[in-house]
């Protein structure tokens, strides 16, 4: 064999894992449901391989009526709607706490910084079911933190914390912050700090420095973070099960109503499709709107 | 980190053995005299196992399935070597409608004549040819006294679904759409199998006015929740209900008489079971009164042999919610099995209901 030829086989069988690992686990699932997603509905579970069509799709906007014309149809929408609301506000409150955070990890010194990335990911250590549980004991009526206030008679019912969005974006919140801070830290870390001193000499103050000194520079991270949150917060499936008392579903719920009670599963799989599809747009129009900030700093 | 790595390894080759073992196992087919019987974990007592063994001579093994949709799929897969299977009946239905069960004419069995006579038909399997019952529950509401003003609650579903003033936000449903939407049918009096537009908008009416005043929809820690006093009024499966009691005495299981659903487990043969005969005896077997006691007191379910009840665990035989009084006989109703129209009615309700 030549020596091009042996290289070509060496590479070959370098990139082979990496990519037998992508098709078997992304490509063909996600082709998988694609398919299932234009074939007909087997009301006993299933599907009808043999018949194909759209009628999922349509079933994600319209409805049909009594004399079977189609009307819009909002209900999903309402719940795509409130998904995409919820994990948003996760991301919001996730950068606003996660942020301090990391800065306050990044400048300490290098034992401190050790032992801090090892308490933010030290929840990682319990499952996050247990974890949600925990938040039930929290919360509920005659929960730690309701037990708590009506003791020091501040409050002379228990408050509803339990049960509705509050409790579901406190769940969200707690479950995905590690991810939101990790990646800032990781930027902020790397950051040389003379030239927050050099911020400084020039006369800017905490704030300047912190809006355009340290900020710019974190930037990268804090991308990364609010993917890293919004995207699986998007999906989320035990915490609004748990801490949203089944009053209200997110598109988790959704899709895993329609492979269990409801028995449709070529409507759960577009709704997985379409799933994906507002992951892909929100992240791209998201790169779109700061492609040129990230290049800039790169 | 050493020994560690040695259980690890240790655990492997067990791990390995055992599969091996499995393989060999179903490679073979199963010795005569020998009976394979697949169930949910926790639900067939072991002392039957014994018994049988004992009675019959026949070596009885069992294997659990997690759902219903694994039963389901490994049958459809052709693989298992089961003989005797123990569906609910939605998966009765299905099995019985893709040809996958042996007609091993159930109604013709000796023990037969012991059924209650509710039993002697189901849906799916209206004359009995091909499943028997083996354990029934149903779906009512379990109250606390202690939590509620104004005396004992009314034998209604009004009582859950336009609660009294003390009651509202102290109310907890089942997460189980088929469960919700039949007891809203029967409250309001429509057909569960409805396929009218405008019944299925009055049973949303009814699930959208109790809503404000449902704490959260559940099916998990049900006994708990009603023991540690979060709601005063759970709408509960019976079998969860009667542990209920072992903490709470004074709780009630209330069999609403606008209707109560019933639910019903079965004993059955697949079309390919490696010994037909031995399994035909078994369910015969099964449908004897102190064979379906001992089943009903491991379980804590009812069954649906008639004269079992003396066989019966005292707590069980004295508790109401368990031992369903005769009296409310003509509360119960049955699974029905509704055509795919009324299915797509009572989908659109539940995602109204959650969206």
């Amino acid at each position: 064999m030549t020596r091009a030829g042996k290289n070509i086989l060496f590479r070959a069988l370098l990139i082979g894992p990496a990519l037998l690992a992508i098709t078997v686990f992304m490509i063909i699932p996600l082709g998988l449901m694609a398919y299932i997603s234009f074939r007909g509905r087997d009301y006993s579970g299933g599907v009808l391989w043999d018949q194909f069509t759209a009628e999922a799709y349509v079933r994600l906007f319209f409805e049909s009526e009594l004399d079977g014309t189609l009307a819009l149809n909002f209900n999903y929408m309402y719940i795509i709607l409130r998904s995409v609301w919820l994990s948003f506000l996760t991301m919001v409150i996730s950068l606003a706490v996660g942020l301090p955070v990391a800065m306050f990890m990044a400048t300490r010194d290098a034992k401190w910084k050790a032992v801090l990335v090892f308490m933010v990911t030290l929840p990682f250590w319990t499952n996050l079911l247990v974890r949600n549980y925990a938040w039930i004991l929290l919360l509920r009526d005659h929960g730690i933190i309701n037990s708590a206030l009506l003791w020091l008679g501040i409050i002379s019912e228990p408050l509803p914390l339990l049960h509705n969005s509050f409790a579901v974006a406190v769940g969200l919140t707690y479950s995905f912050l590690p991810f939101m801070v990790l990646p800032i830290y990781a930027s902020l870390e790397k950051i040389d700090l003379r030239l927050v001193e050099a911020s400084f000499d020039l006369y800017a103050n905490r704030w300047q420095t912190i809006k355009r000194v340290i900020l710019p520079l974190a930037f990268p991270g804090i991308v990364a973070g609010c993917v890293l949150v919004f995207v699986p917060a998007l999906g989320a499936y035990i915490t609004p099960e748990l801490l949203g008392g089944g009053k209200t579903l997110m598109i988790g719920n959704l899709i895993g109503f329609q492979f269990g009670a409801a028995r449709n599963w070529p409507f759960g799989a577009a709704l997985g499709m379409f799933l994906l599809a507002l992951v892909l747009t929100s992240l791209w129009l998201y790169a779109r709107r700061y492609r040129g900030d990230l290049e800039r700093l790169q | 980190m050493n020994t560690t790595n040695r259980v690890g390894k240790h655990t492997a080759k067990l791990l390995m053995a055992s599969a091996m073992a499995l393989t060999a196992l179903s490679g073979s087919a199963w010795a005569a005299g020998e009976l394979n019987l697949y169930n949910w974990s926790n639900y067939f007592a072991p002392e039957l196992l014994e018994r049988y063994e004992k009675e019959t001579g026949t070596k009885v093994n069992i294997d659990s399935f997690a759902s219903e949709e694994d039963l389901l799929a490994k049958l459809q897969a052709g693989g298992g070597g089961y003989d005797v299977i123990f569906p609910g009946t939605t998966t009765l239905g299905v099995m019985v409608e893709k040809g996958m069960l042996a007609k091993i004419d159930v109604n013709k069995m000796e023990n037969f004549k012991n059924l209650l006579p509710a039993f002697t038909t189901i849906a799916g399997d209206e004359d009995r040819t091909y499943s028997a019952p083996y354990m029934w529950g149903t779906t009512g509401f379990t109250y606390d006294p202690e939590m509620v003003e104004g005396g004992p609650l009314e034998d209604s579903w009004k009582e859950i679904f336009e609660p009294r003033d003390g009651l509202k936000g102290n109310i907890a449903m089942l997460n189980e759409m088929s469960d919700v939407w039949n007891a809203a049918a029967y409250y309001t009096g429509v057909s569960k199998c409805t396929e009218d537009p405008a019944e299925a908008q009055k049973i949303l009416d009814v699930l959208m006015a109790q809503k404000p005043h449902v704490k959260l929809y559940s099916n998990d820690g049900t006994i708990d929740r009603m023991i540690a006093g979060e709601v005063a009024v759970h709408m509960q499966w019976n079998g969860a209900a009667h542990r209920v009691k072992e903490k709470k005495p004074d709780a009630v299981y209330v069999y609403p008489r606008e209707g109560t659903t019933f639910w019903t487990d079965v004993i059955a043969v697949p079309k390919d079971a490696p010994n037909l005969e031995e399994a035909k005896k078994f369910v015969n077997w099964m449908m004897s009164p102190e064979v379906a006691a001992i089943a009903s007191n491991y379980t804590g379910y009812s069954n649906a042999v008639s004269g079992s009840g003396e066989f019966l665990k005292e707590d069980l035989r004295a508790d109401p919610a368990v031992n369903t009084p005769e009296e409310y006989n003509d509360r119960l109703r049955a699974f029905e099995n509704c055509s795919p129209a009324s299915k797509d009615l009572r989908e659109k309700v539940w995602t109204k209901l959650k969206s």
